[in-house]
C-alpha cells in the first residue's frame, strides 16, 4: 500500500496523434447560417437541404431532434411517441436560475417538451424505432424524462421486434435533477437489455457532443456505433481533464476521428450518408421471412442445416470404408443403421 | 464480529437519533460533505478487513493493467464466500497518489467486472463499497474507453444472477460511483453523500465559478436521508457518534449488521425474482409530469428513513 505508483499514462498513440492537430471542438449554434470553419454563408433553406453540413468544407452543424427524424425517415415522416412527458423539479433546484425557469425557457426556445424525441419511422424502407437527443434543449442533458422515454423506446422496440436507432447529442446527466439524474444511467442501461431479449439490434449514432453520463451509459452500448465527423465523444471533457491532470491535450482530443483510432466507434459517417448507412446495416441484420428470432437462434439453425448437409454428403460417398462412414454420419448409431453395424 | 448484542443496542440508539434528527440545512450540508470525505474515515479496505475473516485481493483487468483505485477480491464473510469490490482512497500523500484519489480508470471497472463474472459463475454474492469523487478524468482513460467500461459495469451488475448489495461508504459521485451501484439493495452510511457530480465539479459548470462548491452542495442536498427519500437507497446505515472516523471498529460492526441482514433477505429470493425486483427498483426512479395523463409517476418516499 505504501508503494508509489501513478495512473497517468501517455500512450504512443497519443503522441502520434499530436501530429494530427485540427480545429478546437466547436460551439453549437442550432440555426447558424455561417460556417465557423470556412465562413461560407447559407440560407435557412440551403442549410436544411444540405442536412446542415457545409458543402464547402464538410463541417457538421447541430441538428434538432425533429429535423434529424426528417433526415432519417421516409418522406411519409415519423410518428412521435410520448411527446407529452415533462420534467419535474424534485430538488427545487436553483443555480444561477431556478430549474423550473430553465425548463420553461427551453420549451419556449426549442418548441420541444424535452431533450429527446422518440418516434417510429422507416429508414430506407427499414422499419425502426428512433430515439434522437436534442442538444438545443438544456444541452441535451438526461433527466428523468429522457431516461423514461428512452426506456419506453427500448420496451416498445422490443415488443414490436423493431431495431432501435439512438442518436445522441448530450452533455451528460442533467445536474438540476441531482442524484435522480444519475440513476437514469442505470435505468437506460437496464432498459436496453429488452432489445437483447427480443434479439433486435441497436444502432447508436454519436453526434456532437456525447459526453459524461450519456457516453458512460446507453451511448456506449450500441451493437453498431457510428459517429458524426468532428463529434466530441468523451466521459470527461477536455477542460475537466486539463484542469485535473494538467495534461496538454491535442486539439482533436475525444473527437470522432480520434475515437475511431482508439477503437471506441465502428465508423465515422458523414451525415449525408448516414440514413443510407443505417438502412444498409439494418437490412443486413434484418431476418428473412420465416426466420423467427424467438424460436431458435440463427447459429442453431445454421448448425442444424449444416449437419443435414454433411449427412447428405456422406451418403453420397459410398466408397468410404464403412466404419469411417458410421463414425461421421449423423445419427448413424440408431435406427436402421444400427442394425447393420457389427457389435 | 465481536459482540452482536451490544452492536444491536447501539444500532437502535443511533437509528433513533437519525430518525428524530431534523432535516440538515445549508451549513450542515457542507459539513456533511466534509465528513463524507474525512481523511480518517474508514475506506474500502478498512471495512473489508473487519467484515471478512479472510480476504484474497485480486489484481489486474487481464487486458492492460492493475488499477489501484479499485480493490476487488474474494472474502470469507460469516463463513460464506462473498466478492467484495470498491474504490480505494489513500491516507497519506504517497498512498493517495498510488490510489489515484479513489478515481478508477477503465482498468478498475474491468477488474471489477472480471471478479463479478467469477462470483456469478461460482454463485457467491457481490458486495460493492462506493467511495469516489468520480471516475478518473484523463486522456489515457478516455482512449481506453472510460465511458464504455462504466456502462458495461452497470450492465454487468444488472445482469448478475447472484444477490448484490452496494454500500455508499463515503463519497459517491458521478458515473464513477454508479458503475458499482446497480444492486438489489443499495445502502448508504449516515454521513456519506451520493450525487450526480462532486460539489466542486458542479460549481465550475453550473455557477461558472470554482469557489461555489458550498452552494452546489446545498443545491444537490446529496445526503443519505434525502437519497432515502428519493428512493435511491434502501436503508441508511447509522454511524458511531461523531461519525465513522471516530471508531472504525464500531462503524464496521454496524455495517455488518445491515449487510448480513440484506444478504440473508436476498438469499431467500430466487434469481429471477431478484432480477425482476432489481429492474423495477431502478426503472421507477425519477419523477415526471404527464400533463395529459394527470400527475402520477412521481416516486420516492414521504417518510424519513427507519433505522
Ligand atoms: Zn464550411
Amino acid at each position: 500500500m505504501s508503494r508509489v505508483g501513478h495512473n497517468i499514462h501517455v500512450s504512443v498513440d497519443r503522441l502520434r496523434q499530436l501530429a494530427h492537430r485540427d480545429g478546437r471542438p466547436r460551439r453549437i449554434k442550432a440555426d447558424a447560417g455561417t460556417c465557423p470553419k470556412c465562413d461560407s454563408h447559407y440560407s435557412a433553406d440551403e442549410m436544411r437541404r444540405n442536412l446542415r453540413v457545409c458543402p464547402a468544407c464538410g463541417h457538421h452543424f447541430a441538428v434538432t431532434a425533429r429535423e434529424r427524424m426528417e433526415q432519417l425517415g421516409e418522406p411519409g415522416g415519423y410518428v412521435e411517441l410520448w411527446p407529452e412527458l415533462r420534467a419535474s423539479d424534485p430538488l427545487q433546484f436553483t443555480d444561477l436560475k431556478p430549474y423550473t425557469e430553465r425548463i420553461v425557457d427551453a420549451e419556449k426556445s426549442t418548441g420541444m417538451g424535452e431533450a429527446i424525441v422518440c418516434a417510429q419511422l422507416e429508414v430506407r424502407h427499414q422499419p425502426a424505432v428512433a430515439a434522437v437527443m436534442d442538444f438545443t434543449f438544456m444541452g441535451g442533458s438526461m433527466g428523468a424524462v429522457v431516461g423514461e422515454k428512452l426506456a419506453r423506446a427500448c420496451d416498445y422496440a422490443a415488443s414490436e421486434g423493431l431495431p432501435l436507432i439512438v442518436v445522441t447529442a448530450s452533455g451528460g446527466a442533467r445536474m438540476q435533477e441531482g442524484t435522480l439524474a444519475l440513476m437514469q444511467m442505470a435505468k437506460t442501461v437496464i432498459a436496453l437489455d429488452a432489445l437483447a431479449d427480443a434479439r433486435v439490434p441497436v444502432v447508436v449514432v454519436l453526434a456532437h457532443p456525447t459526453t459524461g453520463g450519456v457516453w458512460a451509459s446507453f451511448a456506449s452500448l450500441g451493437d453498431v456505433t457510428y459517429a458524426e465527423p468532428g463529434a466530441l465523444i468523451a466521459f470527461s471533457g477536455p477542460r475537466v481533464i486539463e484542469e485535473t491532470t494538467r495534461e496538454v491535450l491535442p486539439d482533436d482530443f475525444g473527437r470522432a476521428e480520434a475515437q475511431l483510432r482508439n477503437g471506441q466507434v465502428d465508423a465515422v459517417v458523414d451525415r449525408r450518408e448516414l440514413a443510407e448507412r443505417i438502412g444498409r446495416v439494418l437490412h443486413i441484420l434484418s431476418r428473412p421471412p420465416g426466420d423467427d428470432a424467438s424460436t431458435a437462434a440463427p447459429a442453431l439453425q445454421w448448425a442444424q442445416g449444416g449437419a443435414q448437409k454433411v449427412g447428405e454428403a456422406v451418403q453420397a460417398l459410398p466408397s468410404l470404408p464403412r466404419k469411417m462412414m458410421d463414425r461421421i454420419r449423423p445419427g448413424s448409431t440408431d435406427g436402421e443403421d444400427a442394425g447393420d453395424t457389427p457389435a | 464480529m465481536t459482540d452482536r448484542k451490544q452492536g444491536g443496542r447501539f444500532v437502535r440508539k443511533v437509528a433513533d437519533k437519525v430518525r428524530r434528527g431534523p432535516e440538515p440545512q445549508d451549513e450542515d450540508l457542507w459539513e456533511r460533505v466534509q465528513l463524507a470525505r474525512h481523511a480518517e474515515r474508514p475506506y474500502t479496505l478498512d471495512y473489508i478487513n473487519r467484515l471478512c475473516s479472510d480476504f484474497e485481493e485480486l489484481h489486474g483487468d487481464r487486458y492492460y493493467a492493475d488499477d489501484a483505485a479499485m480493490v476487488a477480491g474474494f472474502g470469507r464473510y460469516h463463513d460464506h464466500p462473498v466478492a467484495f469490490i470498491g474504490q480505494q482512497k489513500g491516507r497519506d500523500t504517497n498512498e493517495r497518489t498510488y490510489r489515484n484519489f479513489g478515481m478508477a480508470g477503465p482498468e478498475g471497472y474491468r477488474k471489477a467486472m472480471r471478479v463479478m463474472e467469477v462470483a456469478n459463475r461460482l454463485g457467491m454474492p457481490v458486495v460493492t463499497l462506493i467511495d469516489t469523487p468520480g471516475a478518473f478524468p484523463g486522456a489515457s482513460a478516455e482512449e481506453r474507453g472510460q465511458g464504455g467500461a462504466i456502462s458495461r459495469s452497470i450492465q454487468m451488475m444488472w445482469r448478475l444472477d447472484v444477490p448484490t448489495v452496494a454500500v455508499v461508504i463515503g463519497e459517491g459521485s458521478s458515473g464513477g460511483a454508479l458503475g458499482l451501484g446497480v444492486a438489489d439493495r443499495v445502502l448508504m452510511l449516515e454521513n456519506s453523500t451520493y450525487s450526480v457530480i462532486s460539489p466542486e465539479g458542479a460549481s465550475a459548470i453550473l455557477w461558472r465559478d470554482a469557489s461555489k462548491a458550498k452552494l452546489a452542495a446545498q443545491a444537490f442536498k446529496p445526503t443519505a436521508a434525502n437519497c432515502y427519500r428519493w428512493g435511491v437507497v434502501d436503508a441508511v446505515v447509522p454511524e458511531p457518534e461523531g461519525g465513522a472516523h471516530t471508531d472504525h471498529e464500531q462503524a464496521a460492526e454496524i455495517l455488518d449488521q445491515y449487510l448480513s441482514r440484506a444478504l440473508a433477505e436476498l438469499g431467500a429470493m430466487s434469481p429471477a425474482d431478484r432480477r425482476r425486483a432489481r429492474r423495477e427498483r431502478f426503472r421507477k426512479l425519477g419523477p415526471l409530469r404527464d400533463p395529459e395523463g394527470g400527475m402520477g409517476m412521481a416516486t420516492g418516499r414521504e417518510t424519513p428513513p427507519p433505522g
